[in-house]
């Protein structure tokens, strides 16, 4: 299927520990540094979409990010499935831009949990995910909740938390690449297991980061998308997949609608796994990875363990994962996590990745999930529109 | 003065007050539909497999298997002393809940996915019991 959007403008603010910009603030800079990549005036924006941020709430998100840039769009939205939202969005954009809602929209988030929040708001802000009656009396951390699908996955499958180690390595191998990663210093399995249990069998090193910062693309349709400065990036195909919100009401906790998302995006793509130059998998906790890897059918169900420890996913193997570093070791400021994977997405896709530049990438998928493992979103990008 | 903190609390509703005075009673109510049979758990205005709106409150046997867990090893609050047990409990009647896995040492062997547990009740504010769960003795 031809492409109907592209995405002409990406670009991160400064990320990491970043005190002296609000979430508000990182957000407004984000969609400006975009604006400027994408060669455009704000003047030229009509679309806006943003997400809420958890150390700076705001009823109207969007609308207030509109005022403080005076932009005047013509569609203006704050959206908000937890991780997942940063890409489910990429779809809204391109409803609105096939049904002429709007020809040019801006998507920034950003988040301060690291400098706007003590350690104890942003742990009891993030776990307020799960059920306020039926499950958060019982005190799951955001760790737990996952560890719990790790579980479930090592008593299925024989997986081992050696295995979901491989995940955090691989991403430190690539963060070791990426000069504005929060955490470059190349560990080992070993590294992991060593490390302090966070919640079994999860230790600190396969929890993502808290981080602040943000990141934003421009989009607009694939037809206007060649007069921009640079090469476009089209959405090929896309997908979604909602499961459950609440990980004790999941049909499954091993396998998710990762598998519905995927199917969906590879249709319209007119692609397989097999055709993937790399992907950026939502790795806000080292299982993830894996079983995401499965379900969207890299490996086979259960072996996902076995795709890591191959080696495929780490620089210059057959599928690098995460090549920024990823939510493990480049940045993770919440819900706006998983907008790094797709700026570097675009980055990787043009070209201008330096030192970390995959060969020969021309296709690319990039994958988000939130809630527990709740609402997965898809996409598939080219360097070519069809 | 110091204030003991406080665990987090659910707000009972009136679709949900069975639930909650049979925790006080020491007894784990479930929804059964009219219609199909089923059981649900979390409460609900309506079946979550037909969608018919006739719902019973049954007593559950209060037995049931560990679909997964974990111990928490760092607390979400200061209201909760780490280590602990949260964990996925398939109920014998079929729904599954959260809970934690109480009585026992974080570092047990006995703790393990599909042990067989039970009920008990355990206090969490002046008003508020919910139901935990500990390892059934005959392992
Ligand atoms: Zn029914």
């Amino acid at each position: 299927m031809a492409a109907t959007l592209a995405i002409v403008g990406a670009a991160d603010t400064q990320v990491g520990v970043v005190p002296g910009r609000s979430p508000t603030e990182l957000c407004v800079d984000a969609a400006l540094r975009a604006l400027a990549d994408a060669g455009l005036d704000k003047s030229q924006v009509d679309g806006l979409i943003t997400c809420n941020a958890f150390a700076e709430p705001i009823m109207y998100h969007a609308e207030a990010i509109a005022e403080y840039l005076q932009i005047f769009p013509r569609m203006c939205m704050t959206a908000g499935t937890g991780g997942g939202t940063t890409f489910s969005v990429i779809q809204h954009a391109a409803a609105a831009i096939a049904a002429g809602t709007a020809h040019t929209i801006v998507i920034s988030m950003a988040d301060s949990l690291r400098s706007f929040m003590s350690r104890e708001q942003a742990m009891l802000t993030q776990s307020s995910t799960g059920h306020p009656q039926y499950e958060q009396p019982y005190g799951p951390t955001v760790p737990a909740y996952y560890a719990l699908i790790a579980q479930a996955h090592m008593a299925q499958y024989g997986t081992t938390a050696a295995q979901f180690a491989q995940a955090a390595v691989s991403g430190r191998a690539h963060a070791a690449r990426n000069p504005t990663a929060q955490m470059r210093d190349l560990i080992t399995v070993d590294d992991v297991l060593n490390s302090r249990l966070i919640a079994d069998p999860l230790r600190l090193l396969d929890c993502s980061l808290v981080s602040d910062g943000g990141s934003a693309v421009v989009v607009t349709s694939a037809e206007r998308a060649r007069d921009f400065p640079h090469a476009p990036v089209y959405l090929l195909g896309s997908g979604e997949g909602h499961s459950h919100e609440h990980i004790s009401q999941a049909a499954s906790l091993t396998t998710s609608a990762a598998v519905l998302s995927g199917k969906q995006a590879y249709e319209r793509a007119g692609v397989s796994p097999a055709d993937i130059d790399f992907a950026q998998i939502y790795d806000c906790f080292t299982p993830t990875v894996l079983i995401q890897l499965e379900d969207l059918g890299f490996c086979g169900k259960g072996e996902g363990g076995a795709f890591l420890e191959s080696g495929a996913t780490l620089p210059g193997g057959s599928l690098p994962v995460n090549t920024h570093g990823g939510m493990l070791s480049h940045c993770h400021p919440g819900n706006p996590g998983a907008m790094f994977a797709l700026t570097e997405a675009v980055w990787q896709l043009r070209g201008s990745a330096g030192e970390r530049q995959v060969v020969d990438a021309s296709l690319a998928l990039v994958h988000a999930q939130g809630g527990i493992m709740s609402s997965h979103a898809t996409l598939i990008l080219g360097r070519d529109d069809d | 003065m110091m204030t003991e903190p406080q665990k987090i609390q659910p707000r009972p509703t009136a679709v949900s007050a069975p639930y909650f005075e049979g925790c006080r009673q020491g007894v784990l109510r479930l929804q059964q539909c009219a219609a199909c049979g089923r059981q649900q758990f979390y409460p609900r205005i309506v079946c979550s497999h037909c969608g018919a709106d006739d719902l019973q409150w049954h007593a559950a046997s209060g037995a049931g298997r560990i679909a997964s867990y974990t111990v928490v090893r760092r607390g979400v609050s200061a209201a909760y002393e780490a280590p602990y047990v949260v964990a996925l409990i398939d109920l014998a009647e079929g729904p599954r809940m959260m809970s934690q896995i109480v009585h026992i040492d974080a570092d047990d062997a006995r703790l393990r996915i599909g042990a067989s547990v039970c009920v008990e009740f355990q206090a969490w504010s002046e008003d508020i019991d919910l139901p935990v769960f500990k390892l059934l003795e005959e392992q």
